[in-house]
């Protein structure tokens, strides 16, 4: 096999997709599109559902963080699946994996960094000044 | 291989999963140019998105700190905040659109759609110009406690890569004008769609963690 046919095969039956990369198919423009317009309405939704969420009142004071991260977290995926067309599929396990590990990293620096400093603050500050900051 | 062969794989095994062909994986040579220029920038930015965790973390562990200066929920404008986001999705469909009309190989629709992706970005950044311009008229500058400080540094790191996003988008512009649909042309515009979809996400980060839970709790 040459290597121009191996590089047809490819890029038929082939192998990977690259990242952001939805089909190299040009006649599927209207899926394409509509995959966009029902990001954008997911996205939409879950931002206005997050605005409101906070001036409700319907949900209990305390639950509101956690709420919007859920919320977050949720739109953070609509991107990823609908604009940057990061699936489960075969084609993208290259990608999922840089993705997975990204993901970990920043998982590790954020609550790593909260709790810790969190700790810090609880056992070195006077009893005072804990209010001072609060306030 | 037959065309026989290769139709034969791709009914019974659509993604090739086996690898039951004569050539084995190590021997396969080289991705294609696109895959792999597209996946040294995926990889740039999860990085990017790890440069961001520490400003996240910086500005988590700071927000309380404002030195009895004023805290998120006496500066935050949750409409502005919306407006902003609203654009920044809106740019992040249009520039969908302009990759589109790369594919289909359409110059007005893609020269449209990147315009106005340009025009919302451009929305964007002037809206977070002003606010940070009222913020510090108003004596909250970023010296004015470590609170402040890094609100400065996350929102205007993001609001930085905004500005480059908007450079490149005004560069990709003018190349595919110029250049036409090249190769390599295409390329970069992938990694600008890449570029200005990651943009996005992390906007989200911030108008929950920065904006929202500020104002709110």
């Amino acid at each position: 096999m040459s290597g121009q046919q191996r590089e047809r095969r490819r890029d038929e039956d082939g192998a990977d997709l690259a990242p952001g990369e939805d089909t190299q198919d040009p006649q599927a423009i209207a899926r394409r599109v509509r995959g966009y317009v029902i990001g954008l309405i997911l996205a939409a939704a879950l931002t206005a559902t997050s605005f409101w969420a906070l001036r409700s009142g319907l949900i209990y004071g305390p639950g509101v963080p956690v709420a919007l991260i859920a919320l977050a977290v949720a739109q953070m995926g609509v991107h990823l699946v609908f604009f940057l067309h990061i699936t489960t599929g075969p084609d993208n396990a290259n990608n999922v994996l840089a993705l997975a590990f990204g993901v970990l990293i920043v998982a590790l620096v954020l609550i790593g960094s909260i709790w810790i400093m969190a700790n810090l603050n609880h056992n070195t500050m006077p009893a005072g000044m804990m209010q001072q900051m609060q306030r | 291989m037959t065309a026989t062969a290769a139709g034969h794989i791709s009914d019974e095994d659509p993604h090739n999963l086996g690898h039951d062909d004569d050539v084995p994986i190590s021997e396969r040579g080289p991705a294609p140019k696109r895959i792999v220029v597209a996946y040294g920038f995926w990889i740039f930015l999860l990085s990017d998105f790890i440069l961001f965790s520490g400003f996240f973390a910086g500005y988590a562990v700071l927000s309380g700190a404002t030195a009895g200066g004023p805290a998120g929920r006496d500066l935050f404008e949750l409409p502005l905040v919306g407006i902003e986001t609203a654009l920044l999705l809106l740019s992040s469909f249009t520039c969908g659109m302009a990759g589109i009309a790369l594919t289909a190989r359409n110059m007005r629709w893609f020269q449209v759609a990147m315009a106005a992706t340009f025009m919302l970005g451009a929305g964007f950044l002037a809206l977070e110009a002003y606010e940070f311009a009222h913020l510090i008229g108003d004596g909250a500058g970023p010296g004015r406690s470590a609170f402040l400080s890094a609100f400065f540094a996350l929102v205007g790191c993001h609001g930085l890569h905004v500005l480059l996003g908007l450079i490149w988008l005004t560069t990709m512009m003018a190349q595919v004008g110029t250049k036409g649909f090249r190769d390599d042309i295409e390329r970069r515009v992938l990694c600008f769609a890449l570029f200005w979809h990651a943009l996005d996400i992390i906007w989200v980060a911030v108008f929950t963690m920065v904006y929202l839970m500020g104002a709110g709790a």
